[in-house]
């Protein structure tokens, strides 16, 4: 069963993906980047990491996705030109792309020794007591230090965004 | 809750520089509120009293050496070293763009508050011990020099080269990411130590481990202009304004190097004959681009650019050489090379004037007999730059051809000395300019040297002088610190 359901969701994310660097309206792109986080979403769950799943739908799929489509609106963005008519992408791009995919599949494949498959139910530490516990014991910098972060950010729209300078 | 996850007082000692940044970064632009249509150059001054209030704390956390908070940061002399480094940066760039933004009409506390967050990353680069910290220090650092870049926003070039620097950059970041995501799965740590004492088990397959260490190698690379990661440079500095081509060539790039080696040298260590030839190449192809380039550029920023490249090639020499004598000349070159570009883009900023008109090699024709002080300040530091002895240029050569004789690398030390041959042309063709012609359009009417321009000029040469007549001054502390704490 857990195979299963990670084999339709795991095809489901690769398609999606594909979807998205293939499809030229920034819109379908858009709309399959959600299939990809919301079959990711699920892959974690299968996982155990249940705040992180529950994490990637609200914050991924929800708010930074509806994101994405206003600036797409927004912009009016329409058609992209097909990028595989450039000579780089068609003779360069494709064949380190087929390398580089090739390259990860045999190393996982034969390097790696060995793995039993994740069966659902067997690690429990994916909870919201779990991840508090570990923000705010072990990484508290890292959490706290990310507030520089997003103030900065905020700084930048501003600072980029401000009608005219003085 | 277990007790011992509370951080100690001197926990929060050995993390004081950062706080005091932001502190002082919060404070300026509450400062910016306040002082409505006033003169900002005000918020300048505070932000220099903040950074040398942190400069202060960094020393003195160096007196108690040792991990804080999970250890997450460290600090030991190396992570001081630069952390003094990225500060003293900071100050000097505040030093040279005040008079700039008033002519700009761009004078505000943001930009103060913006190089504050940016070296609050940098100085976390400095002293992480995690690849999560590390992560975030270069995210901080990047997105502040990001803004920064574009921060005159009705400048096109400055649109330019924000949004080519944010695309690549983030591109560059991502690699980093995943090669990080493949070392925590591999070893189950995000700790350096804790990598190193995995990975020097030699259980984890060894390809796989290459493979992330070459991912995270993409994304520092990108962030200190290594070949062939180093297309972004020249047009990003060449549209950013002057001051902040200065800073960016400058600080990100000090505490990128800080980087590589601490998680080179400490987490990869056990795996160094796989990314020693690695670096080899790269260290080639960096001096190799940037000097070749730099000959054909008549733009004065994209050739400091191309040369700045050229720069981070001799840096990856000393990496590549790994050892305690090359990390001590990655630290004295890295101090050396901050003062001479920051020094070389302050002429440039003072030259270029409002709206950046005059950025030609040419701009500079008959200087000498126009302004001498500031042809003295930039004969100096071309003179360094070249790499001509009693100058911190030369001695920073010197211990990186050193550093890599010593570890058997011959051949990358001769092919760099032939490249610096080869850079003598370019910067020397500035000197010929500003001597031997005739003074042109750009050279009449030259502007004041402002207080502030003045100062960074002449503590960037003094600097480069005093590294080059005492080069002691900061190396016996190089030397001291280049066994890093692990």
């Amino acid at each position: 069963m857990d195979l299963i359901l990670f084999i339709v969701f795991a095809m489901f994310a690769v398609a999606s993906a594909l979807g998205l660097i293939l499809q030229t309206h920034p819109i379908n792109s858009a709309l399959s980047l959600i299939g990809v986080m919301g079959s990711l979403a699920v892959l974690y769950l299968l996982l155990g990491a249940e705040f992180i799943a529950a994490a990637q739908l609200v914050v991924y799929a929800g708010a930074i996705m509806v994101l994405f489509l206003f600036v797409i609106m927004l912009l009016n963005a329409g058609e992209e030109r097909n990028p595989w008519k450039a000579p780089v992408v068609a003779y360069i791009g494709g064949p380190v792309v087929i390398f580089l995919i090739g390259a990860f599949v045999y190393l996982i494949n034969f390097t790696l020794p060995p793995m039993r498959s994740v069966s659902f139910g067997d690690f429990t530490g994916g909870g919201p007591r779990e991840i508090g516990m570990a923000i705010f014991t072990k990484y508290l910098l890292p959490f706290e230090v990310t507030s520089v972060l997003i103030l900065i950010a905020i700084v930048g729209a501003m600072v980029l965004a401000r009608k005219e300078i003085d | 809750m277990p007790a011992n996850f509370m951080p100690s007082a001197a926990e929060y000692f050995r993390f004081a520089p950062e706080i005091i940044l932001t502190i002082v970064g919060t404070l300026v632009m509450i400062l910016e509120a306040m002082t409505g249509d006033r003169d900002k150059s005000s918020l300048g001054y505070v932000s220099l009293l903040g950074l040398a209030a942190a400069m202060a704390a960094a020393v003195a956390a160096n007196n108690d050496p040792g991990l804080a908070f999970q250890s997450m940061i460290i600090v030991d002399g190396f992570a001081t070293f630069f952390r003094v480094l990225v500060l003293g940066v900071g100050m000097l760039t505040i030093l040279v763009s005040t008079n700039y933004l008033s002519e700009a009409k761009a004078n505000s506390g943001d930009f103060y508050a913006l190089i504050l967050f940016s070296v609050v990353g940098q100085s976390l680069m400095a002293c992480a011990n995690e690849l999560i910290m590390i992560f975030i220090g270069i995210e901080i650092s990047s997105i502040a020099s990001y803004i920064l870049a574009g921060y005159l926003r009705d400048d096109r070039r400055n649109n330019e080269s924000a949004l080519k620097y944010f695309l690549m950059g983030s591109f560059a970041t991502a690699f980093l990411l995943y090669g990080v995501a493949w070392i925590y799965g591999l070893t189950g740590s995000t700790n350096l130590g804790e990598i190193r004492t995995v990975l020097s088990h030699g259980t984890a397959p060894t390809a796989m481990v290459g493979i992330s260490a070459a991912l995270m190698l993409v994304g520092l690379a990108f962030k200190v202009s290594a070949a062939p990661f180093q297309v972004w440079a020249p047009d990003v500095y060449q549209g950013s304004s002057a001051p902040i081509s200065a800073f960016m060539s400058a600080g990100p790039k000090a505490a990128a190097f800080a980087v590589m080696v601490r998680v080179f040298y400490t987490s990869f260590d056990s795996i160094s004959n796989q990314w020693e030839p690695v670096f080899w190449i790269m260290s080639l192809a960096t001096m190799v681009i940037g000097n070749f380039a730099a000959l054909q550029q008549r733009n004065i920023k994209r050739m400091l650019a191309y040369s700045s490249i050229a720069h981070a090639g001799y840096v990856m020499v000393a990496v590549t050489s790994h050892s305690a004598v090359g990390t001590a000349a990655v630290m004295f070159y890295l101090a050396s090379y901050c003062l001479m570009n920051i020094g070389a883009f302050a002429v440039v900023t003072w030259m270029a004037r409002d709206g950046e008109k005059f950025v030609e090699v040419d701009d500079f024709s008959g200087l000498a007999q126009k302004q001498p002080f500031v042809t003295a300040i930039l004969t100096v530091l071309i003179l360094s730059l070249v790499g001509v002895p009693l100058t911190g240029g030369f001695f920073g050569k010197f211990l990186v051809f050193k550093a890599a004789i010593d570890s058997h690398l011959m051949w990358l030390a001769i092919l760099g000395l032939l490249n610096s041959a080869v850079a003598a042309y370019y910067y020397l063709r500035v000197l010929v300019v500003m001597y031997f012609r005739e003074p042109g359009a750009s050279t009449v009417n030259l502007p004041p040297v402002a207080g502030t321009l003045r100062v960074a000029m002449l503590v960037t040469t003094l600097g480069t002088i005093a590294l080059g007549i005492f080069p002691g001054l900061i190396l016996g502390f190089a030397t001291q610190s280049s066994t890093l704490g692990k």
